[in-house]
């Protein structure tokens, strides 16, 4: 009798553990993805009614605290404000808006996002926001309807140490004079080879930083850096990212374009290739901060971070934006990559009145003097609405360097067409095999091939 | 009295039905009804029938790598654990000084939290690794024979507790009977003290199959699957299937009812298999 109900016993416990293992994947999810809930205004009452916005971006959500409170004395409206953490975001949704305290304001990263929460995303074409929208083509719209409001307008480029660069183009035999000669591969390759060399008269460990592959810190490469060849792609054959159908598959045909620059970042960096499977942004990051290398992979929202490590040696004025030359003919007049993959959206599953909640929050972020001012100063996004004059920019480094090369209009911008990337499965694929191709266990073939592969399966599921 | 208790049994035990059915038999038919359906928010289902069982299996060889990975990984680490907690078992059991701490040095690290445990191992390796110009990306052997090391440092102490208790309970009487028969240490442990304990490798084994086939954070947190998901278990591709691309949270669902079919015929069978072995006085 008593072996009788152990055993069931020991069934039933099992039954349990398989369960949570697999509720966790379904109903409980939450738990694992609310690690950076930063549930603002909880104490308050609702009276003035709530608005529920799913953030993004974990690097502001304490910013977005002193904005729940500013709203909450202005209008009476609590904001209540929930951040997933780093590279969840979507996980994180999909839990959160099953609740019946679902997010009202959320947001979508481009078509490819809207086909995934199309059911969820309400027309926004008659908000007072999108009125105000400098560039009404950065909105995600089907049709008459608009869908996604891009609410930050962001570039990245390889971010470079200026201090460091004149110390090199002071040395004898330097394969430049200044970084403004600096406008193809060819020369690119001819420079970071060349400091490679002098290495320790420049007193760096490597010219670019750690090119980080681990699991989850990749994404500077398989998708930011994927995006150039995949946007000369799109320009050669005149696709458009708007049509889903047009992506079913790819050639990448400028996969040696790739392969050149991820050679160079790869073979000139701080450390071996084969051991890049444990970098993470952060220590990349961290490298650049410290002066140990001179150039790295990134975006104008980089330089909270770099300015943010203990014992940074790196001057404001001495951080620039370099375009990311990958050996194309014409790249003489390439630009960095400017665009967005940030779109408010408003859930129609809300009830009316909550989206208007939702709507008018974004209004007031974006046109009062309050919001604008946050956005400016605090979020330090570069905002693409008419209600923010030429003085209202972020000032710091990155952002001024962004700010020049999108005033040059002799210069084309790289788009940011990743968002047409089909899965985060096809991404974490890639940048698996980028890493074996790093550490010499991969073929540059099978390389390409797998993207080819993984993009078909990934965008026909 | 009797009476009572058996005319209200059903109210008294009603508590603890309503939590049982809401904490675990209302999600676990869920989970399995959802594994028919293509769904992206659990309230919003769509039923596509076996589809998700054939998607699992034909799109990629993710899983079965994935099953086959852990089916090796679980064979080394439950026999290694409870070599290793047996030994220190019998080695603390007998009067040496400063057993007690031992015994607390070889459970503490049961009280760190698994993705804690991974990031410390993942240094430890790597800073290993390095002199050899690699680290533990770079093949997946490295991240199996990482994950035993981790999972046998985890887990051996509280095998070790079970074991323990398994031998202290054990009577004097027995041994020192067989002692004045002229029985050697080895007989009295292959004779007397393996088939007492019996009850014990019983729990430990489940314990240890079990773990190691759910094992995720350690996972995660050690390789997370690289290089290119070679060292992912079964419990982190499934993870990675339902989060990884929009539409197929439901082929994940139908891993995790085929993991949970796989775990719990396995355990039956070796419970089945270890009671048998047992013993009683």
């Amino acid at each position: 009798m008593t072996k009788k109900l152990f055993s069931l016993l020991s069934i039933l416990l099992i039954a349990a553990f398989a369960l949570a293992a697999c509720a966790t994947t379904d109903t409980a999810a939450p738990s694992a993805a609310e690690p950076a809930a930063a549930d603002t205004g909880a104490e308050t009452s609702t009276s003035g009614g709530e608005v529920y916005y799913l953030n993004f971006k974990p690097e502001v959500s304490e910013i977005y605290d002193e904005i729940a409170k500013a709203y909450k004395e202005e209008t009476g409206v609590t904001l209540k404000v929930v951040t997933a953490a780093s590279g969840t975001y979507e996980q994180t949704l999909k839990s959160e808006i099953a609740k019946s305290d679902a997010p009202v304001l959320f947001q979508i990263n481009g078509p490819r996002g809207y086909a995934n929460w199309a059911d969820y995303c309400a027309d926004l074409k008659d908000t007072e926001l999108y009125q105000h929208l400098s560039d009404k083509t950065l909105a995600v719209t089907v049709g008459d309807g608009v869908y996604g409001i891009p609410y930050v307008v962001e570039g990245y480029g390889i971010i470079y140490n200026n201090a460091i660069m004149d110390k090199y183009f002071a040395l004898d035999g330097a394969k430049a004079t200044s970084t403004a000669e600096i406008n193809n591969f060819a020369t690119l390759k001819a420079v970071v080879e060349d400091m490679t060399a002098k290495k320790d008269e420049l007193g760096i460990k490597g010219v670019f930083s750690s090119t980080s592959l681990k699991p989850g810190e990749d994404w500077r490469w398989q998708t930011h850096l994927a995006n150039v060849p995949i946007f000369y792609e799109i320009r050669d054959n005149n696709l458009d990212i708007k049509d889903t159908e047009a992506f079913r598959e790819i050639k990448f045909q400028y996969s040696d374009n790739f392969k050149n620059i991820f050679d160079l970042y790869i073979n000139n960096s701080t450390v071996e290739p084969t051991l890049l499977g444990s970098k993470s942004v952060d220590d990349s990051m961290a490298e650049f901060a410290l002066g140990q290398s001179a150039m790295v992979q990134n975006g104008n929202w980089a330089w909270g971070q770099i300015s943010g490590v203990d014992g940074n040696v790196v001057q404001a004025e001495d951080v620039k934006f370099l375009p990311i030359y990958t050996g194309v003919s014409g790249e003489e007049n390439q630009s960095i990559s400017v665009g967005t993959e940030n779109f408010f959206a408003i859930n129609s599953q809300a009830s009316p009145e909550k989206q208007k909640l939702a709507a008018d929050f974004i209004y007031w972020l974006y046109s009062s003097d309050t919001g604008k001012a946050f956005v400016t100063n605090d979020l330090k996004f570069i905002a693409p609405f008419d209600t923010f004059t030429e003085e209202e920019k972020p000032t710091d480094p990155l952002a001024k360097s962004l700010l020049s090369y999108m005033s040059n209009t002799d210069l084309y911008n790289v788009a940011w067409d990743f968002v047409v990337f089909p899965s985060q499965t096809f991404k974490d694929n890639f940048g698996g095999a980028l890493l074996q191709y790093a550490q010499g266990t991969m073929q540059w073939d099978d390389v390409k091939q797998l993207m080819i592969e993984q993009w078909k399966i990934e965008a026909n599921k | 009295m009797q009476k009572m208790a058996k005319k209200y049994y059903a109210f008294f035990t009603l508590p603890t039905m309503i939590a049982f059915v809401i904490a675990f038999l209302i999600p676990f038919i869920l989970g399995i009804y959802l594994s028919f359906t293509k769904f992206t928010t659990v309230t919003n289902s769509q039923w596509v029938g076996l589809s998700n069982y054939i998607h699992a299996f034909t799109d990629d060889k993710n899983f079965l790598n994935a099953i086959i990975f852990t089916a090796k990984f679980a064979l080394v680490s439950v026999v290694l654990i409870n070599i290793f907690a047996f030994t220190l078992a019998l080695l603390l059991t007998r009067t040496i000084k400063g057993t007690n701490i031992f015994r607390t040095v070889f459970f503490m690290p049961n009280l760190i939290g698994g993705i804690v445990l991974g990031y410390i191992w993942q240094l430890i390796i790597n800073g290993i690794l390095i002199n050899f110009g690699v680290d533990i990306t770079y093949s997946a052997t490295y991240g199996f024979w990482g994950l035993v090391v981790l999972m046998n440092w985890q887990m051996v102490g509280y095998m070790m507790i079970i074991y323990i208790a398994g031998i202290q309970g054990i009577s004097s009487e027995l041994i020192e009977a067989a002692e004045i028969d002229g029985a050697n240490s080895w007989q009295i442990l292959k004779s007397i003290t393996i088939p007492l304990v019996m009850p014990a490798v019983t729990i430990c084994t489940f314990l240890t199959v079990t773990n190691s086939f759910k094992l995720f954070d350690q996972n995660l947190a050690l390789t997370a699957g690289a290089p290119a998901r070679s060292s992912s278990m079964i419990a982190l591709d499934i993870f990675n299937t339902f989060y990884g691309s929009m539409g197929y949270e439901g082929v994940g669902q139908a891993k995790a009812v085929m993991f949970f079919l796989v775990v719990a015929s396995i355990v039956l069978l070796q419970l089945r298999y270890s009671r048998s072995k047992e013993t009683e006085i």
